[in-house]
């Protein structure tokens, strides 16, 4: 038996243009997206013979209706997978894709597959968060958490209170400049993109080739007018939110011989990962300690970290995340090619899409040599992956 | 916008095609495409048809994407359905040829605009494309075909028309005669056989093909390389020398020898195809038109728009069953006999209604041999990828054999197929009646015999229902049901929800001898043997009903069914309905034969052997084939309004269907009454025509 464990390998992601909640991708089915992922995936690494995957994991928050049926094996099979790859399902609410990536990573460096795909997906139009969702009384009861917790908005809210330094005026400029980045890095995001066709019954049929959320007129001006929806002259708006979202990411992971074996390439080398527990009152915070462990583990700190792809579920967060590292609000390492403010959120699968454009910039980046995605988790966690850049030039 | 430039008549009743126009940006085309979506706004159970206001609205669609900056334009459809063809509920309204020409024409100059178009047009069938949804299709420059498209093809022809927007004239030049005439002719008249998405690129009618899951994205994607030049189309030249006329040449003898020249529509289509090598377009366009035109006012057409809807919908719907609702469920059937019906009939049970089947027969050999067979057939559908291995395996486990009808004993229906005597199917119930529970369903699968008969035998004759079934079992679509005057609602009701589970058609009929269809093809086979007998040459005789275009000639019906059956039926009906039905003897000497009186070298053509001929004798009355002709039409049109008369169904609708779907009778006959009236024998013979019966 060889108990060594072996690097595990980032190869390469995609994602559906994302759809504003309700609009683009209303009447289509959530399956159908990552489906469409998967097919994408295997056509753009047609190296890799579709036998030869052992793991479709796949994420949704709401894991009912066209989100359910075990997800993970019923699209493998729809996207015409052979039937021999199993699949199952996975949940972590925002990091669910993450999760995906993390846990088949486990088993490739534990020597269990050798080839895995990874990915999430959320309609937000067929599935409104809280769908269906049954709080157990004894949160209320016995005061175990606040009910703000349930509600993110609230959690936002909670973490300016929490962090009074994170004013709105620097979550407003933060959007501002993710806007801003989104725009200018369009046409590279857009590589990754698997064209959707998307029905509407009014309409007819369309095929989406660009997200539909980002706003690059938006202006400090612009932002300070909209309203507080969480609490009353609050300081979240919609524009310093993640929008609601339907949208799906896939991606495939390998262990880095049968990468070289079958000819397939590796944009990135997985260094390690942590999940954290944080208040679930103010659930924007879990990168912070995700990261710290991560980073300890790693033996690495965030000095030696050149590129940070952090989601951004709220502009709060990420300046909460960055005022405890210590790094400018506007610092080029962080979401260079913009987040989710301008491109949407849909929730468990935004981790594929954090890992896809870290991947990106790592290629354009061969001075940089660690980068991390992290994103917080409703319920109070965070989680981190720290990678390895393949590209890079420097001294080892 | 442009208004649409053919008068067309309103069809209030019109289910729209809405013809939607949205603009995409697909990579790497460096500007928009214009996609056009067919919808009528229902689900697929709804096919999307193309009438009037839908012409208007494809027409205002192709304004807008004409007039745009599209790189290309491409028509695709709701899910499952690309356009299922011209609005066939709107045919029978049409009231003048000039409204006919007008449809056609409109048609023509719609589509035109798909073919003429400066910019490259594209058709993304994506699921149903029938008659004129294949041929907007056709008049695309380019084409890809979803590989789970099913119903696909150009049916024209079996409904008594052509394919007249540009399909008999565009088609023979993209893919060459020979397919063409498949297409336009040979699969309309084989039973209507459809094409699936893979067809279409075998033939090269499709240019491309994607798997259903991103047909759309994939076909935008394969559209966009075509158009920047990555990807070249590359299609056959086609020879428009004397191989196309010999093509032709070999069509018109096919369909000669098939049908006898009886369809006006598929002699039309020959002729467009021969068209299809010299004309323009525009002179292939005018003629199209003057053949539908010309088509949609001839009687053919009309019965057989009647028989598309008589299947479609009584077929679905039989009059006379009670509410399904009173059906049992099914859990486990018997099957008394072992013989060669009874297993075709134990498999299929098995495999429709998969519940446990069981066969017993006299004894354990028997019985064995009867099993054996039923698994041979279940290796032959593994074999040819009919059933899964899954399926087989099931199948097999479904279907036993046993000499004891102690089996019977938790049987919700015990079907019986032995021997055709009254005697026999008395005893065989009279046994198993010992043995099942109250509850149980009793069936006879007889062709002829009296059910009350049977029933009268019974402790508990409620619950005895006929269903005849047509050899071979698992092809023929038909099932007579039966029912006698002690039948109850429960009993009949199942016995009608079994027919469709079965996926047959079921057609109720009376008690009365031979029920329907070969009550019928017993008058007609007693007509032919009668003229023989009395001198008319078998080669005269054979011939006199090719005019109609049956399936088979009466001696190729002969050898099919078997001289025995013929005769004993022939019998039967002589003894219960008396000399309408004479006994012939030459039916006899050639069922009683000791040696082969059919040549098996022209095997189901009928042909009689040296032998078989030495045996007729003939008297010294000879008919033509005009008189035969007549004759045999007189007497089933006598038969009809006697079934009529006695109420084995309730009107001409159940003959026709049951005719249709029992004997292959076809469609341009209407089944058999239009026929009857539309030659004037219903008049000669009763007086008036069946045509006030059938509406």
């Amino acid at each position: 038996m060889n108990d060594t464990i072996r690097d595990v390998v980032f190869v390469d992601g995609v994602r559906t243009p994302f759809g504003k909640a309700g609009k683009l991708y209303e009447e289509t089915r959530a399956d159908d997206m990552i489906i469409r992922c998967i097919r994408t995936l295997l056509r753009r690494n047609p190296e890799l013979p579709p036998e030869r995957v052992d793991e479709v994991a796949l994420a949704a928050t709401t894991q009912i209706g066209d989100q359910g049926l075990t997800l993970g094996r019923s699209a493998a099979l729809l996207a015409g997978l052979p039937r021999s790859v199993p699949g199952y399902s996975i949940d972590r609410m925002c990091a669910g894709a993450m999760t995906a990536v993390t846990s088949v990573s486990s088993a490739i460096a534990a020597r269990q597959y050798d080839v895995a795909i990874a990915g999430g997906v959320e309609s937000m139009s067929n599935h409104p968060m809280g769908e269906g969702v049954d709080p157990n009384p004894r949160i209320v009861a016995e005061k175990l958490v606040d009910t703000d917790a349930l509600v993110m908005g609230n959690t936002a809210e909670n973490l300016h209170d929490l962090f009074p330094a994170v004013t709105k005026e620097r979550a407003d400029a933060y959007a501002v400049g993710t806007q801003r980045r989104y725009a200018a890095a369009l046409e590279k995001l857009k590589a990754d993109f698997a064209t959707m066709a998307a029905r509407s019954s009014e309409e007819g049929w369309t095929v989406a080739t660009a997200d539909q959320l980002p706003r690059p007129e938006t202006t400090m001006e612009g932002l300070a007018e909209l309203r507080t929806p969480f609490r009353p002259h609050g300081k979240v708006t919609a524009g310093t939110a993640a929008p609601l979202t339907d949208g799906a990411t896939a991606c495939l992971v390998a262990d880095a011989e049968t990468v070289a074996e079958l000819g397939l390439d590796a944009s990135m080398r997985m260094v390690g990962f942590a999940f954290a527990g944080v208040d679930p009152e103010t659930m924007g915070v879990g990168p912070i300690p995700s990261t710290e462990k991560a980073l300890a583990r790693a033996g690495l700190t965030i000095d030696d970290i050149g590129l940070i792809e952090i989601n951004e579920a709220f502009a709060v967060q990420v300046l909460a995340f960055l005022d405890h590292f210590k790094i400018a609000d506007d610092d080029p390492r962080v979401n260079p090619w913009g987040g989710a403010i301008a491109m949407g959120h849909p929730l468990a699968s935004s981790g594929v899409r954090l890992m896809t454009q870290l991947a990106r910039e790592f290629a354009e980046h061969p001075e940089v040599r660690y980068g991390i995605t992290t994103m917080c988790v409703g319920l109070g966690q965070g989680g981190t992956v720290i990678w390895e850049n393949p590209n890079f030039e420097g001294e080892q | 916008m442009s208004s649409f430039p053919v008068d067309l008549p309103e069809f209030p009743d019109e289910v729209v095609t809405e013809a939607y126009v949205r603009f995409v940006e697909p990579p790497g085309l460096g500007g928009r495409a214009a996609l056009i979506t067919l919808d009528n706004g229902y689900d697929h159970t709804k096919p999307t048809s193309m009438g009037p206001a839908g012409m208007r609205n494809l027409w205002a669609a192709l304004d807008e994407a004409l007039a745009s900056d599209a790189k290309f334009v491409a028509v695709t459809g709701k899910p499952f359905i690309f356009l299922a063809g011209a609005d066939i509920k709107m045919m029978p309204l049409l009231e003048s040829r000039e409204q006919g020409l007008a449809m056609a024409q409109a048609g023509h100059v719609l589509y035109k605009r798909l073919k003429d178009a400066s910019v490259p047009t594209f058709a993304f069938i994506n699921g149903t494309a029938l008659g004129g949804g294949m041929e907007l299709a056709l008049h695309c420059h380019y084409r890809t075909v979803s590989a789970s498209a099913v119903a696909l093809g150009l049916p024209e022809v079996s409904i008594g028309l052509i394919p007249g927007w540009g399909g008999s004239q565009i088609l023979p030049n993209l893919i060459g005669p020979e397919a063409a005439a498949q297409v336009i002719i040979g699969n309309p008249l084989n039973q209507n056989k459809m094409l699936r998405g893979p067809d279409l690129t075998k033939l090269g009618i499709a240019d491309a093909q994607f798997e259903a899951a991103d047909f759309i994205e994939e076909s935008v994607a394969w559209a966009t390389a075509v158009v920047n030049g990555e990807i070249a189309v590359e299609r056959p030249e086609i020879d428009r020398g004397e191989s196309w006329q010999a093509v032709v040449a070999g069509a018109r003898k096919l369909v000669d020898e098939k049908i006898h020249n009886a369809s006006p529509a598929a002699m039309k289509a020959l002729d467009l195809l021969e068209l299809a090598r010299t004309a323009s377009f525009e002179e292939g366009s005018l003629a199209e038109d003057e053949a539908l035109a010309d088509l949609e006012m001839a009687p053919e057409f009309k019965t057989s728009l009647y028989a598309f809807n008589l299947v479609r919908q009584l077929g679905k719907r039989p009059e006379g069953a009670p509410s399904p609702g009173l059906a049992k469920e099914i859990g486990k059937v018997g099957v008394v006999g072992a013989g060669l019906m009874a297993g075709q009939i134990a498999l299929m049970f098995a495999r429709r209604l998969e519940v446990p089947v069981v066969m017993t027969d006299l004894d354990a050999e028997r019985a064995e041999r009867g099993l054996e067979y039923v698994r041979g057939e279940i290796d032959k559908l593994e074999a040819k990828g009919r059933a899964s291995r899954l399926k087989a395996a099931k199948l097999r486990s479904l279907v036993s054999a046993s000499a004891d009808k102690g089996v019977y004993a938790d049987c919700d229906l015990v079907i019986e197929a032995v021997f055709e005597e009254l005697k026999v199917k008395q005893a065989v119930f009279a046994e198993v009646e010992q043995v099942v529970s109250e509850e149980c369903l009793l069936v006879t699968n007889t062709s002829g015999l009296s059910v009350t008969a049977m029933a009268s035998k019974l402790a508990r004759p409620e619950r005895l229902v006929g269903m005849h079934f047509f050899n071979p079992v698992a092809v023929m679509p038909l099932v007579e049901v039966i029912a006698t005057s002690s039948t109850d609602e429960e009993t009949l009701a199942t016995a009608y929800a079994v027919a469709k589970q079965l996926k047959k058609t079921a057609v109720g009929s009376a008690d009365r001898p031979a029920f329907i269809v070969n009550r019928l093809l017993g008058r007609m086979l007693a007509e032919v043997t009668g003229a023989v007998d009395e001198g008319t040459p078998v080669e005269v005789a054979d011939v006199a009903l090719d005019r109609l275009g049956l399936p088979m000639r009466p001696f190729a019906l002969l050898e099919l069914v078997g001289l025995q059956v013929a005769w004993h039926l022939c019998a039967h009906l002589n003894e219960d309905l008396g000399p309408r039905f004479p006994l012939s003897a030459n039916l006899r000497r050639l069922a009683e034969a000791e040696v082969p009186v059919f040549d098996p070298e022209a095997k189901g053509r009928g042909r009689l052997t040296e032998a078989g001929r030495a045996l007729l004798e003939f008297g010294d009355k000879a008919s033509t084939a005009g008189e035969v002709e007549h004759r045999v039409l007189a007497g089933l049109a006598e038969e009809v309004a006697l079934m009529l008369d006695e109420g084995v169904v309730p009107g001409p609708r159940q003959i026709d269907l049951a005719m249709i779907l029992g004997a292959g009778f076809p469609f341009w006959l209407g089944g058999l009454t239009p026929y009857l009236d539309r030659a004037g024998i219903s008049t000669e013979v009763s007086g008036k025509p069946f045509a006030a019966m059938r509406e």
